[in-house]
């Protein structure tokens, strides 16, 4: 009735969380990077975030935030940096159905599979 | 304190610089009390930036839904060494979670900002309110769902007395509870551990340790959903979500370290009373069309 690979189970996810922490401290380190030289070049420039204009498409899909970037852009950085941090789930997703493969355990490879489908439609679907 | 929002207004002429100190200070916090409560900063964030800063809603929901992603990815480690969470009972909810969460981030593209700012309201109120009130086991003379046990989700947790076995209930109620979890999360930006802890606990009979850390490992993985979304429709700005996820992963960080030399009860009053402020303002803020 209870599942004989508790123990594993546990070793495979502090693996993860490690990697997860790894993932988040490299994001915030791009994002912080990318802020440096977002604030330097504007950052006398007023604000302007009470009225609501979108972002531009260079900024909002990942090939777009990828070019930017590599243009040593501020923003652009910033938003690859963010990037990185959404991922960084969506790996997690990713390796624990890897994990339950291992375990040889299918209907858990189906239900991560879904729930990799829901966040990839997300990220790339729209 | 109406009368001080004029000053940090972006229209009364800050600059890119005095706003991200002054945001990331504002986030720190946040975080910091947060993390120290154990109610999460999240649930501040957003009224912090539309009541305080003037920043429009739906910018302020992108920010805080990835400052949720950081401070749980941030924490798993944490709660993973005690050997508490359950990956089975997290991944099977997070399919409801993740849709609910792209249903939510759908919402908020068609409903007006002061709708968003109603319900905000009403979900800092609760917050509020079971934030004031003890934590305390449900126990549960149920006979467990077979579909859980079909499911492997029944699980052992390590006690004082060696390991304990669970057993998990109403699993489709609970399923049905985390739908609307995630929706509140894709529409609002917060990670709404309050209502994922209230469907594991209250629902679906789970000890409360289990529940807590299994609901922190789910929050990250809700919020990319939505936050996917959020960035493709260009409510993520880089500008403000900087400081703000770079204020809360600190915030939350320095909290974490604290919370062993601290007496929590009185302050989890100060914030749930802080939170209850803010539900009213924020109540206030959308009738009088100021969100």
């Amino acid at each position: 009735m209870f599942r004989k690979s508790d123990w594993t189970d546990q070793k495979i996810e502090v693996v993860i969380a490690n990697l997860l922490r790894a993932g988040v401290t490299l994001a915030a380190g791009v994002v912080l990077a990318g802020g440096v030289v977002f604030l330097v070049r504007h950052g006398f420039t007023p604000t302007k975030y009470r009225a609501f204009a979108g972002e531009p498409s260079d900024l909002r899909e990942w090939k777009g935030i990828v070019r930017s970037a590599l243009k040593l852009r501020g923003r652009g950085i910033i938003q690859f940096g963010i990037l990185c941090l959404i991922a960084t789930p969506v790996a997690r997703v990713a390796f624990s159905g890897v994990a339950f493969a291992l375990e040889r355990d299918w209907l858990y490879v189906g239900i991560a599979s879904a729930v990799l489908a829901v966040l990839m439609y997300s990220l790339l679907g729209t | 304190m109406d009368a001080n929002y004029g000053t940090l207004d972006s229209e009364a002429g800050l600059n890119n610089l005095e706003f991200t100190v002054l945001v990331g200070l504002g986030s720190f916090m946040a975080g910091f009390l947060g993390a120290l409560t154990g109610l999460g900063g999240g649930v501040v964030l957003v009224p912090l930036l539309t009541l305080v800063f003037q920043v429009d809603i739906r910018y302020a929901v992108g920010a805080s839904l990835v400052s949720v992603i950081a401070t749980s990815s941030g924490a798993a480690v944490a709660y993973l060494k005690d050997g508490f969470s359950n990956i089975r009972i997290g991944m099977f909810l997070e399919v409801a979670t993740t849709i609910g969460a792209l249903f939510g981030a759908f919402l908020a593209a068609r409903v007006s900002t002061a709708a968003i700012g109603v319900v905000f309201g009403l979900v800092l109120l609760y917050s509020g309110y079971t934030a004031s009130r003890p934590q305390v086991e449900v126990p549960t003379s149920e006979p467990p769902d077979p579909l859980a046990t079909r499911l492997g989700m029944n699980g052992v947790y390590p006690s004082l007395t060696g390991p304990r076995a669970y057993y998990v209930h109403r699993v489709p109620a609970g399923f049905g509870l985390m739908f609307g979890a995630g929706t509140l999360s894709g529409l609002l930006g917060i990670g709404s551990g309050a209502v994922k802890v209230l469907a594991m606990d209250r629902c679906m009979g789970i000890p409360f340790k289990v529940s807590t850390t299994t609901s922190n490992f789910m929050i990250g993985v809700t919020a990319a959903a939505s936050a996917g979304v959020y960035l493709n429709r260009g409510y993520v700005d880089p500008g403000l979500t900087m400081p703000v996820v770079l204020g809360v992963l600190a915030g939350s960080l320095a909290g974490a370290r604290m919370l062993a030399r601290t007496k929590t009860q009185q302050l989890r009053w100060v914030f749930a009373a802080v939170i209850v402020a803010l539900g009213g303002e924020m109540l206030y803020g959308a009738f009088a069309g100021k969100i």
